[in-house]
């Protein structure tokens, strides 16, 4: 069964037309069960969201078909470039930090200085392993301008908390939420790939004399370079489709978040309240174009730094 | 007690969808069983967020054998709305019997979702239910649904507070903004009431009570009249208390909210006649102390009511069983064991006359409320709805972007009647855009 793994061209004798075509299809038999529910639950889909995307079913003249046209008018909706805008700033600012906090602690739980590191670990990761709806409602609570936690200690303490659901604080404190759940997972990316930078290059810089700080700066980080992409093409991502949040602080801010703070969440009020199925397909549409292209440019980018840096 | 369907926002609503979904799999899975020993064997299957509904199935299932009452919650509002069309695109899929709250009716006539229930009698119970809620479940000589629970508004109050400031609950609107705003002034941390205007069904039962007619819908002709007269004479009124500072408009239904009011903030909350039971919930440090009395009028003496939230059940088009799902829909919601049931053990308030002229039910004392016999205040009240209000044909619309234009107003984002404008603007634009011919 496992002679085409240990059958080089060179030892093998002239084969029957089946052996070869069973050895061209073994692999794709493997893919199968990937193939399968690839198609079943992403293609087809996309397609059929794309047939909805090209019609309008109306209540009183049933289902027309319009070409481009939602296209068009959902291209020509303040309300996407509004979301956008919010994501966008959201994205700025937030993924930075929180990258920057991500690699901090994996350094320094690789760095070795800290004692128990498998708790710290675990701790730091502990808030992704909350789903992300129960982490937003804990967080909303604590928000609460009035009974919350914040406010209630800053009463206590005779000061006045800032109102952090107001239109100005609300990226704020939505990043602090993104921030505080997916650090831990950011991290452990990184730690793991901190875990793989070769033993000899690190006690090479040692031998050289080189500081745990050093050591860090210029060979650890820069070896994981890959990994530090990677992690942002998945924070870009995760911001452009930003939606557990705010529509679990739309409850408790519908003055601030409305219907369609980030363009995920518009997406999911045209379809499911707002009864625009095909709208929300097209807007599905322009934001899977929208994340695709600004992935691809911060992936052309940072290869090229990479070339040029090399 | 049913809610109306925009009151329990995210979260919730989704998980119990969530919950919903795999009890269906499950349940839809047990009929099989069943049906082989039953000697004619016949499935209903039920969409309704009541909790513990089989509770009445159940009695239904001993008088019929042979039938299995399915009852199936895949969702409170909106998510189980979304189901139910997609089973109407789909042609098939959607439940025999389904619950249909009032405002949400005229959206699925235009989907035609509904199996006209006057040919197997239920025209005749035209007299046994209360006048507003048969007018919203029939079209001319065709019953779409029946009637079940109702919300006609009233107030709920904080006897303590309004004692302290020397106040009764106001009888007419006039009073109720007099008293909003010398309790401001007395005392700055209590107010009279919050104003939920991101709740649509909240501001639209104060519109209606005022006399709103916002849409007429004649086939695929529509008026729509929205921001009118009484709209702005509605905008002007709490825009004034606004301004003052002498009501709150925060959300409704979230943690801050239930907070407010279990720890006094504020003396009185204007809720449909489903709220007495579902304050004791949240408010328990503060029972005894609350009563309940009528709606403020517009002019003195006037007895002119609203109704906010409440349900009908209504057979599907697409049901296989339509003649046994009508009789199914009618015994639930007709029969006094079952009615008298619903009203009793899961507190949903009636819209049968039978119960709302019931001694028993109109004087149960209820502790909470100083052993008020609170039914009586809201039994009053929904004799007096207005009945000639219509809802759009695209109500979950209306309802979402009511909520948030009118919340954005009141929380500092232009004023109220800025907001009617643009809804207005808003609806005649998405009539158009869903085919309708619009006339305003």
């Amino acid at each position: 069964m496992f002679d085409f793994v240990t059958a080089t061209p060179t030892q093998a004798p002239p084969r029957h037309r089946g052996h070869r075509l069973r050895r061209r299809l073994v692999p794709y038999l493997f893919l199968l069960p990937f193939m399968v529910l690839f198609v079943l639950v992403l293609i087809v889909p996309l397609l059929l969201a794309l047939d909805l995307s090209l019609y309008r079913d109306t209540l009183a003249r049933g289902q027309i078909f319009v070409g481009l046209a939602n296209y068009f008018s959902i291209l020509d909706d303040s309300s996407l470039w509004d979301g956008l805008a919010h994501v966008v700033a959201f994205g700025v600012v937030q993924v930075p930090i929180m990258l920057a906090f991500a690699l901090g602690l994996a350094v320094l739980l690789d760095s070795g200085v800290l004692w128990g590191r498998r708790l710290f670990r675990i701790a730091f990761f502990l808030p992704y392993a909350v789903p992300s709806v129960i982490g937003a409602l804990i967080w909303a609570y604590m928000y609460g301008p009035s009974f919350g936690l914040f406010s209630s200690i800053a009463h206590a303490a005779g000061v006045r908390a800032p109102d952090f659901l107001s239109g100005r604080m609300m990226l704020v404190s939505l990043g602090n939420v993104v921030t505080w759940e997916y650090t831990g997972y950011n991290m452990i990316i990184l730690y793991a790939a901190l875990q793989a930078v070769p033993r000899d290059v690190v006690e090479a810089s040692w031998i050289c004399g080189a500081t745990p700080w050093q050591t860090a700066l210029r060979i650890r980080i820069p070896l994981i370079g890959q990994a530090l992409v990677l992690t942002a093409v998945f924070s870009i991502i995760g911001t452009l489709q930003l939606f557990n949040e705010p529509e679990m602080f739309k409850a408790i801010a519908p003055d601030v978040i409305g219907d369609h703070y980030t363009p995920n969440l518009y997406a999911y009020t045209l379809a499911f309240t707002d009864q625009q199925v095909n709208a929300s397909a097209a807007l599905s549409f322009v934001l899977g174009a929208i994340v695709a292209v600004v992935s691809y440019i911060f992936m052309l980018a940072t290869s090229r730094r990479a070339a040029g840096a090399g | 007690m049913t809610l109306p369907h925009n009151s329990l926002a995210g979260g919730i609503g989704r998980r119990s969808l969530m919950a919903g979904a795999g009890l269906g799999v499950l349940g839809a899975a047990a009929p099989v069983v069943r049906r082989a020993a039953a000697a004619d064997p016949l499935t209903l299957t039920v969409w309704s967020w009541v909790p513990n509904m089989q509770k009445e199935t159940a009695l239904y299932e001993q008088a019929n054998p042979g039938v299995t009452v399915n009852v199936v919650d895949v969702g409170q509002g909106f998510p189980h709305y979304a189901k139910i069309e997609d089973a109407l695109r789909a042609g098939s899929g959607g439940p025999d019997v389904a619950q249909i709250e009032f405002d949400m009716i005229a959206t699925f006539l235009q989907l035609k979702a509904f199996a006209d229930l006057a040919p197997y009698g239920a025209s005749k119970f035209s007299r046994d239910y209360v006048p507003w809620a048969w007018q919203q479940v029939t079209r001319g000589d065709h019953v779409y649904a029946l009637p079940w629970d109702s919300g006609p508004i009233g107030q709920v109050y904080r006897k303590d507070i309004l004692d302290a400031h020397g106040m009764q609950p106001a009888g007419t609107w006039g009073e109720f903004a007099d008293q909003a705003l010398k309790m401001h002034k007395d005392t700055p941390n209590t107010l009279l009431t919050n104003a939920t205007f991101d709740q649509g069904a909240w501001t639209t039962a104060l519109l209606w009570q005022a006399g709103w007619k916002p849409f007429t819908v004649d086939g695929d002709t529509i008026g729509i009249d929205v921001s009118n007269a009484v709209s702005s004479r509605f905008a002007a009124y709490w825009q004034k208390l606004l301004d003052a500072g002498a009501v709150d408009a925060k959300p409704g239904f979230v943690t801050e909210w239930y907070e407010a009011f279990d720890k006094g903030r504020y003396a009185i909350w204007i809720v449909g006649a489903w709220g007495p039971v579902f304050l004791q919930q949240f408010a328990k440090s503060s029972s005894g102390k609350w009563r309940a009395a009528p709606i403020p009028q517009l002019a003195a003496g006037g007895h002119v009511c609203a109704n906010w939230g409440g349900s009908t059940l209504a057979v599907l088009k697409q049901s296989q069983h339509r003649s046994e799902a009508a009789k199914l829909a009618t015994w639930l919601l007709h029969n006094p064991t079952s009615t008298r049931m619903f009203a009793t053990d899961q507190y949903l308030f009636p819209t049968s006359l039978a119960l709302l002229n019931d001694k028993a039910f109109l004087e149960t004392p209820y502790p909470f409320y100083g052993n008020q016999p609170v039914n009586e205040v809201f039994a009053a009240a929904a004799h007096d709805v207005n009945t000639s209000f219509q809802w759009s044909p695209f109500q979950g619309y209306v309802q979402s972007q009511m909520g948030i234009e009118l919340d954005a107003a009141a929380n500092g984002r232009g004023t109220l009647q800025q907001a009617f404008d643009r809804l207005q603007k808003k609806f005649v634009k998405y009539a158009n855009e869903q085919g309708f011919t619009v006339k305003t």
